[in-house]
C-alpha cells in the first residue's frame, strides 16, 4: 500500500548531548531482558555453592577469607543500596537511567539476604551481629513487599480512573467531588430542618479526614454522606409520595457523591500502599546501618 | 457619483494629514506632525490612546525588541509596565500639543477629488457558502472625506491608517439584529436584573457573560445560551472555541438549572421583547430583553478594502501592498503599524515618524531598519550599499523577482545572507531546520549518497534548496555543499510563509520545485527532472483535512499521492472492524498498490492532521514506471514489504481479537492526542507508573525549578497516558505567533524559547495541547546535600509558590525587581544539551515514562508486545 522512506542513521546530535531512545515501554524488573535478575540468580548459586564445598571452620565464619569477603562485599553493597535514595534526588547530567538502577537496586538487594545470611554462617543469638542481620532481613522483606506492590498496583490505580466517558485525575475526582456538593447545597435549600441537617453533615465533612488506618483500608465508619443517603431514604419512605419531591434530585446527588467519594478512596487507598512500605523500608534502612557499623566496630575491636 | 459626503456635515476645514487609530504607529505618527506643526488631526475609537496596550492587564511588562533598532520618534518607548508606558505616552501626547479626537471611529474613507483614471478597485468577498462576489469601486483623488460612525465628517489630504489587526466586533445578521437592545459587550454583569436574556456566541467571551448574569439567583435574571453545535459528552466538541474549564462550568450551571444551553440553536429574528429560534425541532418563540452577541471578530480587511487599498493576495495572511514610503494604492493614504505587518511597537513608531516625514516631502530618509540591514550584509564579499544588495538579491534570485523594496526590506529583517567558500558545507541530512535557501550567487551541489562524496545534483543560481524543510518541517533529507563560492538567501519559516502569501509566483514556484525534487528523491533510481515532467504537470497540491479519507478501501481510483505535510494513518476493515495498519509521516508515497496490481482499493487511509499531499496522475505515472524499469521494480519491492506487514496484521486479528483491536484503538487515541504532528512525545504506560512524580521532579530541578510537564493531568486511554508535554510538533502551532520570534526548532529538533520571550502568552494561547505555562523562575534552591542533612529549603522538585515568594530576593533596584517577578513562557526544550537526554525519562524508576517519535511507537512491534 505504501512505504515510509528508509530510515536512516540516527540523527547527529549537534549539541553533543548524547540520548538513548527506547520505542517501547520496558519495566525495571526486566530491564535490558532481565540482565539483573540473571545476574544476581548467578552469583547466588557461585555463594552458595562456594559456602557448601569450601572447607572451612563452622566457628566464626565471619573471620574465614570467604566469610570476610562476603562481609565486606555485603557491606559495601548496604552503602550502594542505600545510595538509590540519592540517585533518585541528584538529577545530573549523564547516560544514566533510574530504571536501570532500581532494577539493580532490586535484584543485588535479593541478592544480600544470600550474602549477609551466609556471612553469618548461621550463627544466630541474641547480641548486635544478629540484630544487624535481622534489620537487613527487614529491609529486604519490605522491600520485596514494596516491589510486589509496583508491579501489581498501578494497574489498579489506572483502572479505577476509567469510566465510560474516559480517565480521569485526582484533581478532576476531587473537582467532581465539590461540584456535586455545590449541587447538593443547591438541591437541598427546599428540605426541611430534619433533612437538611443530614445533607449539611455529607457537606461539612472534609473527604480527606482519617487516619492513616481509614485510607489504607479504605474504610471509613461514621461517612456522613452514606449516613445521610441511608437516613433519607428511611424518611422518605415513611412520607407520602409527592410530584417533584426535592429529596429524589437530593438523593440522586448523594448517590453520585458516594460513587465518587468511593472511587476517590479506592485511589488514595492505592495510591497510601504504593507509598506506605518506605515509610518501614528507609528507616530500617538507617538502623540497619547504625547497627552495621556497630557490629564492624565491635568484631575489629572486641572478637 | 459615490463617495461624495454631504457638504453640509464638512466643517471646511481640511487637515493636511489624518491619523486613524491612536496606538504606537498613529500616536507616534500624530506626534512627529505636532512636532513638525503640521495641520493634524488623531481620530481615536475609544476615549484613551492606544487601546490595545491599555487592554493589557494591569502591571504587564512591555518588552522593547528588537534591541539592536534604533527608536526613531518624538514619543519614549522603554522597556518596562504598561501603566508607566502609558502615562508617559500620555504626558508626552499632551505636551506636543497632538489635536487627539477621542470617540472617533471611522466607518468609511473616501476620496473627494476628480476619479482617478483607471484606477479601479476589485473587491472580492467570499460567501460562507464558497462562492464570490465581485464589486468595484473607482478610486478618486484626495482630499479625503473620514465619515465618522457619528455621522461627522473630517477631510484631510492625507490620511494614515493605523488601526492594528483587532477589527469590529461581529454584528448579528438576523431581521431585528440592528434593534438596540442587541448588544455586543457587558461591562457590568451584576448591574443587570431581572431580565430574560439571551446570549449568542460561546466562545470564552459568551460564557463567561452568560455564566456572570446568572451567578446568583437573587439577580433573577433567565438566562439562555445559543449554541450552534449538537450536545455532546465531550465540552470540547460542543464549545469548540471555548476554553475546556469555561465550557464545563457552563454546563454545570446548566445541570444546576441556574441557566438554559439550547444546542443546534440559531436566531431566526428578533423583535423588541422577544426572539425567534430556528431548533432541530422547528421554530420557538421566546421571550427576550437583551440580547449579548459575543460571535467573535472580524479582521479590518473589509473596511480597508472599502478605503481603495489593495492587499497582496487573497491569503488570510496578506498584508496591503504598500510603496517603500507606505504609501498604499490609494493615493495619499498610508499603512503602518501592525496592519502593514509590523507588530512589535518600536518598528510601529518608526514607521509613524517615517510616514510623517515621507508625507511632509522627506523622500530621502533612509528607514530605520538601515543599520540592520548593513549587518546583515556585511559578512558578504564586495562592498555594496544595502540598496545595491537588495537589488543584486531581487534580480538574481527568481522567487524574489516579485517583491517591491518595503516587502524586501522586512522580509531580509527575517533572513539571512550568507556567504560559503567553495566545499563547505551548508547543511547536513538529518539537520533539523525548516528554513529555505535561495542562491544569489554560485552555485551548490546536493549529495545524494551519504557514502558517496561524488554522487551529487547541482543546483544553480537563483534557485532554491531547503524546501522539503520548509514544507514538512522534518529533518534536512540531504547534505548541501558549496560547488563554488556562493551567496545563498536563508529565509526563515516565516519569512518563507510570508513571501508566498505576498507574491503568488513565489508561491507556484516553490510549490513546483518542491514536487519536482520530491519526487525525484523518493523514487530516486536514475530518474532525471525530463522523466517526471508530465507528472508534474499534471500533479495537484491538495489540502486534507484531519480524519478526512485521502483514499477509501473498495474505490476504483488510481492516483498516487505523496504526503508533503502533515502524517497519515493506514486502516482496513477485518471482521467488521476498522484495524489500524501503519503511520505514515511526511515524505513517504501511497496509492501505489492499484497502480500497480490492479484493482480496488485494499484500505483507506486518512490524515492523522491536517495535511497537504500531492495528488499525482495514476496513468501518467504508470508512464513513467512503464519506461524505467529499474522504478518499477522498487515500487514493487516497496509494496510487498508493506503487503506482508498487512497481511502480518491480518492474520493476528484470527487469533488474536481483542489484542488486535486494542492496538488499533489505542492507534487511534494517540493519533486524537495529537501524535500526528509530533516529532518527540511523552508516554506513560501506567501498568508501571507508581505515581511518584519523579518525572516532573527531574524536570523543575534541570530546568530553573519550574516543571515543563504535568504528569497526572492529559488524556489516557487502555492504560497509555499522554501527559501534558510538548509534542515538538513538526510545525508547531506555538511558533505561528510570537511578536519578538523567541520560539525556535533547536539543533537536536526541539522546539524551545529563548530569552527574548516577552512574556505575552501568544504561545500558550496557540498551543492546543495546552503544555506552554506562563511563570516567573523561583530563586534557586540551597543543595540537594543541605537538604537532604539540614533540612534546608523545600527539596527537589518544583519549589511550593510560598517558598518562592517568600526567599525572593528583592533588591529595591525597580528594574532588577521587576525582572525578578517577570512571567515567562515555559515549555519543554526536550533538555537540549543535556548529557543523557530527557530528564523525565532518565529519572523515572520504573520504565514507565519514554519519548518516543510516532514512527517509532506506531510499528507492528508494537503488536508483538502487547501479548499477540
Amino acid at each position: 500500500m505504501a512505504t515510509t522512506p528508509a530510515p536512516g542513521p540516527a540523527p547527529r546530535r549537534r549539541t553533543g548531548a548524547t540520548r538513548e531512545r527506547q520505542s517501547t515501554h520496558e519495566g525495571f524488573l526486566v530491564h535490558k531482558n532481565g540482565k539483573w535478575i540473571k545476574l544476581s540468580a548467578a552469583l547466588a548459586a557461585v555463594l552458595i555453592l562456594l559456602y557448601i564445598f569450601v572447607p572451612l571452620p563452622p566457628q566464626h565464619f565471619g573471620s574465614t577469607w570467604l566469610g570476610y569477603t562476603l562481609g565486606t562485599i555485603g557491606a559495601l553493597l548496604i552503602l550502594w543500596l542505600t545510595a538509590l535514595g540519592m540517585r533518585k534526588r541528584a538529577i545530573t547530567p549523564g547516560r544514566w537511567s533510574l530504571k536501570a538502577w532500581t532494577s539493580a537496586h532490586v535484584w543485588l538487594g535479593v541478592l544480600l539476604s544470600v550474602i549477609g545470611t551466609l556471612h553469618s554462617g548461621f550463627a544466630f543469638g541474641w547480641n548486635v551481629h544478629t540484630l544487624a542481620w535481622s534489620l537487613m532481613m527487614i529491609v529486604i522483606v519490605s522491600g520485596i513487599f514494596g516491589v510486589t506492590a509496583y508491579a501489581t498496583l498501578p494497574r489498579a490505580l489506572s483502572a479505577n480512573r476509567y469510566d465510560s466517558e474516559g480517565a480521569i485525575t485526582e484533581k478532576q475526582m476531587v473537582e467532581a467531588l465539590r461540584s456535586l456538593d455545590r449541587q447538593l447545597h443547591d438541591a437541598a435549600q427546599p428540605l426541611d430542618r430534619e433533612c437538611a441537617v443530614l445533607v449539611d453533615n455529607s457537606l461539612e465533612q472534609d473527604p480527606f479526614t482519617g487516619s492513616i488506618i481509614n485510607r489504607l483500608t479504605g474504610r471509613y465508619p461514621g461517612d456522613a454522606t452514606r449516613e445521610a443517603a441511608g437516613e433519607l431514604r428511611r424518611l422518605r419512605a415513611h412520607r407520602p409520595r409527592i410530584a417533584d419531591d426535592p429529596l429524589d434530585k437530593v438523593d440522586a446527588l448523594l448517590t453520585r457523591k458516594e460513587a465518587m467519594l468511593a472511587r476517590l478512596r479506592r485511589h488514595l487507598r492505592i495510591k497510601g500502599w504504593l507509598q506506605a512500605w518506605l515509610y518501614v523500608h528507609v528507616p530500617m534502612t538507617f538502623a540497619l546501618i547504625a547497627a552495621l557499623s556497630a557490629h564492624i566496630v565491635s568484631v575489629f575491636f572486641y572478637w | 457619483m459615490r463617495g461624495h459626503a454631504p457638504v453640509s456635515e464638512v466643517d471646511g476645514e481640511v487637515y493636511r494629514v489624518a491619523i486613524i487609530g491612536s496606538g504606537p504607529a498613529g500616536m507616534s505618527a500624530a506626534s512627529h506632525a505636532a512636532q513638525l506643526r503640521m495641520n493634524h488631526v488623531l481620530l481615536e475609537k475609544t476615549d484613551h490612546l492606544s487601546d490595545t496596550i491599555f487592554k493589557y492587564q494591569k502591571g504587564k511588562h512591555v518588552m522593547a525588541t528588537p534591541s539592536q533598532l534604533v527608536l526613531r520618534s518624538d514619543q519614549e518607548f522603554d522597556a518596562g509596565k504598561r501603566e508607566d508606558i502609558l502615562g508617559r505616552w500620555n504626558q508626552r501626547t499632551e505636551e506636543l500639543r497632538v489635536n487627539v479626537k477621542y470617540n472617533a471611529e471611522v466607518k468609511s474613507i473616501k476620496g473627494t477629488g476628480p476619479a482617478i483614471e483607471g484606477s479601479i478597485q476589485k473587491i472580492i468577498t467570499r460567501a460562507r457558502d464558497g462562492s464570490t462576489t465581485t464589486t468595484e469601486v473607482q478610486r478618486h483623488a484626495p482630499p479625503y472625506a473620514i465619515t465618522l460612525t457619528s455621522g461627522e465628517v473630517v477631510m484631510a489630504e492625507t490620511v494614515v491608517l493605523a488601526i492594528g489587526t483587532q477589527g469590529n466586533p461581529n454584528l448579528m445578521r438576523c431581521p431585528g439584529g440592528d434593534l438596540p437592545h442587541v448588544t455586543y459587550q457587558l461591562d457590568d454583569p451584576y448591574a443587570v436584573l431581572d431580565q430574560h436574556i439571551v446570549v449568542v456566541g460561546t466562545g470564552d467571551a459568551g460564557i463567561e457573560n452568560a455564566r456572570g448574569l446568572a451567578e446568583d439567583p437573587a439577580q433573577g435574571n433567565v438566562v439562555t445560551v445559543l449554541n450552534r453545535s449538537p450536545k455532546s459528552a465531550n465540552v470540547r466538541e460542543s464549545f469548540a472555541t471555548a476554553k475546556e474549564p469555561n465550557a464545563k462550568a457552563l454546563v454545570e450551571d446548566d445541570a444546576a438549572g441556574k441557566l438554559t444551553i439550547r444546542y443546534e440553536t440559531e436566531t431566526k429574528a428578533i423583535e423588541p421583547g422577544w426572539i425567534t429560534l430556528n431548533t432541530r425541532d422547528g421554530e420557538e418563540r421566546i421571550r427576550c430583553d437583551r440580547i449579548i452577541a459575543r460571535i467573535g471578530s472580524a479582521p479590518p480587511r473589509g473596511f480597508v478594502e472599502g478605503c481603495g487599498i489593495e492587499f497582496a493576495s487573497n491569503d488570510r495572511l496578506a498584508f496591503p501592498t504598500l510603496s517603500p514610503q507606505f504609501e498604499s494604492t490609494a493615493p495619499g493614504i498610508f499603512v503602518i503599524g501592525a496592519l502593514a505587518g509590523y507588530p512589535l511597537i518600536k518598528h510601529c513608531m518608526n514607521q509613524g515618524y517615517d510616514a510623517i516625514e515621507f508625507i511632509n516631502g522627506n523622500t530621502d530618509l533612509k528607514p530605520a531598519d538601515e543599520p540592520l540591514l548593513e549587518a546583515k550584509f556585511a559578512g558578504l564579499p564586495g562592498k555594496r550599499s544595502v540598496n545595491d544588495w537588495l537589488e543584486l538579491l531581487r534580480t538574481n534570485i527568481g522567487i524574489l523577482n516579485g517583491m517591491n523594496t518595503l516587502q524586501l526590506r522586512e522580509f531580509m529583517l527575517d533572513s539571512d545572507a550568507r556567504f560559503t567558500k567553495a566545499g563547505e558545507t551548508i547543511f547536513e541530512k538529518n539537520d533539523p531546520g525548516s528554513s529555505l535557501f535561495a542562491i544569489a550567487d554560485g552555485s551548490v551541489h546536493v549529495r545524494i549518497d551519504p557514502n558517496d562524496a561524488s554522487k551529487v545534483v547541482p543546483i544553480q543560481k537563483g534557485s532554491i534548496f531547503g524546501e522539503v524543510g520548509l514544507i514538512s518541517g522534518r529533518r534536512r533529507g540531504a547534505t548541501v555543499v558549496a560547488a563554488s563560492d556562493c551567496i545563498c538567501v536563508e529565509i526563515s519559516r516565516n519569512a518563507a510563509l510570508k513571501l508566498q502569501s505576498q507574491v503568488p509566483s513565489a508561491l507556484r514556484a516553490i510549490e513546483r520545485i518542491s514536487t519536482e525534487r520530491q519526487l525525484l528523491q523518493m523514487f530516486g533510481s536514475g530518474l532525471t527532472p525530463d522523466d517526471v515532467r508530465e507528472v508534474v504537470d499534471t500533479a495537484k497540491i491538495v489540502a486534507v483535512r484531519a480524519g478526512e479519507a485521502l483514499i477509501t478501501e473498495g474505490a476504483d481510483d488510481k492516483n498516487i499521492f505523496v504526503i508533503r505535510v502533515g502524517s497519515m494513518i493506514v486502516e482496513k476493515v477485518v471482521g467488521g472492524k476498522p484495524v489500524f495498519l501503519s503511520y505514515l509521516p511526511a515524505g513517504s508515497y501511497v496509492g501505489e498498490m492499484a497502480l500497480i496490481d490492479g484493482g480496488q482499493r485494499t484500505a483507506t487511509v486518512r490524515a492523522a492532521i491536517k495535511s497537504e499531499v500531492i495528488r499525482i496522475d495514476g496513468e501518467a505515472f504508470a508512464r513513467v514506471l512503464e519506461a524505467k524499469p529499474a522504478l518499477f521494480a522498487r515500487a514493487r519491492k516497496d509494496m510487498e514489504a508493506r503487503r506482508a506487514t498487512n497481511a502480518f496484521v491480518e492474520s493476528k486479528k484470527d487469533g488474536f481479537s481483542g489484542v488486535v483491536d486494542l492496538y488499533s484503538e489505542q492507534a487511534k487515541f494517540l493519533v486524537s492526542q495529537g501524535l500526528g504532528e509530533a516529532t518527540d512525545v511523552l508516554l506513560i504506560d501506567e501498568r508501571l507508573c507508581v505515581g511518584c512524580d519523579n518525572c516532573e521532579k527531574a524536570c523543575a530541578d534541570s530546568h530553573d525549578g519550574l516543571s515543563r510537564l504535568d504528569r497526572e493531568a492529559g488524556k489516557s486511554f487502555a492504560h497509555l497516558h499522554v501527559p501534558t508535554s510538548c509534542r515538538h510538533c513538526e510545525h508547531p502551532h506555538c511558533m505561528a505567533d510570537c511578536p519578538p520570534n523567541a520560539i525556535h526548532r533547536g539543533p537536536d529538533g526541539e522546539v524551545f524559547i529563548d530569552d527574548t520571550c516577552i512574556g505575552c502568552g501568544n504561545c500558550q494561547r496557540n498551543c492546543p495541547y495546552g503544555v506552554i505555562r506562563m511563570d516567573k523562575v523561583p530563586p534557586k534552591k540551597p543543595s540537594l546535600i543541605s537538604w537532604l542533612l539540614f533540612g534546608s529549603g523545600p527539596g527537589p522538585g518544583e519549589p511550593p509558590y510560598k517558598w518562592s515568594k517568600k526567599n525572593t530576593k528583592y533588591t529595591g533596584d525597580p528594574v532588577a525587581d521587576d525582572k525578578l517577578d517577570r512571567k515567562k513562557a515555559i515549555k519543554c526544550d526536550m533538555c537540549a544539551g543535556i548529557e543523557g537526554g530527557p530528564s523525565c525519562v532518565r529519572a523515572c524508576p520504573t520504565g514507565a515514562a519514554i519519548r518516543v517519535s510516532p514512527d517509532e511507537f506506531l510499528t507492528v512491534a508494537r503488536l508483538e508486545n502487547e501479548g499477540a
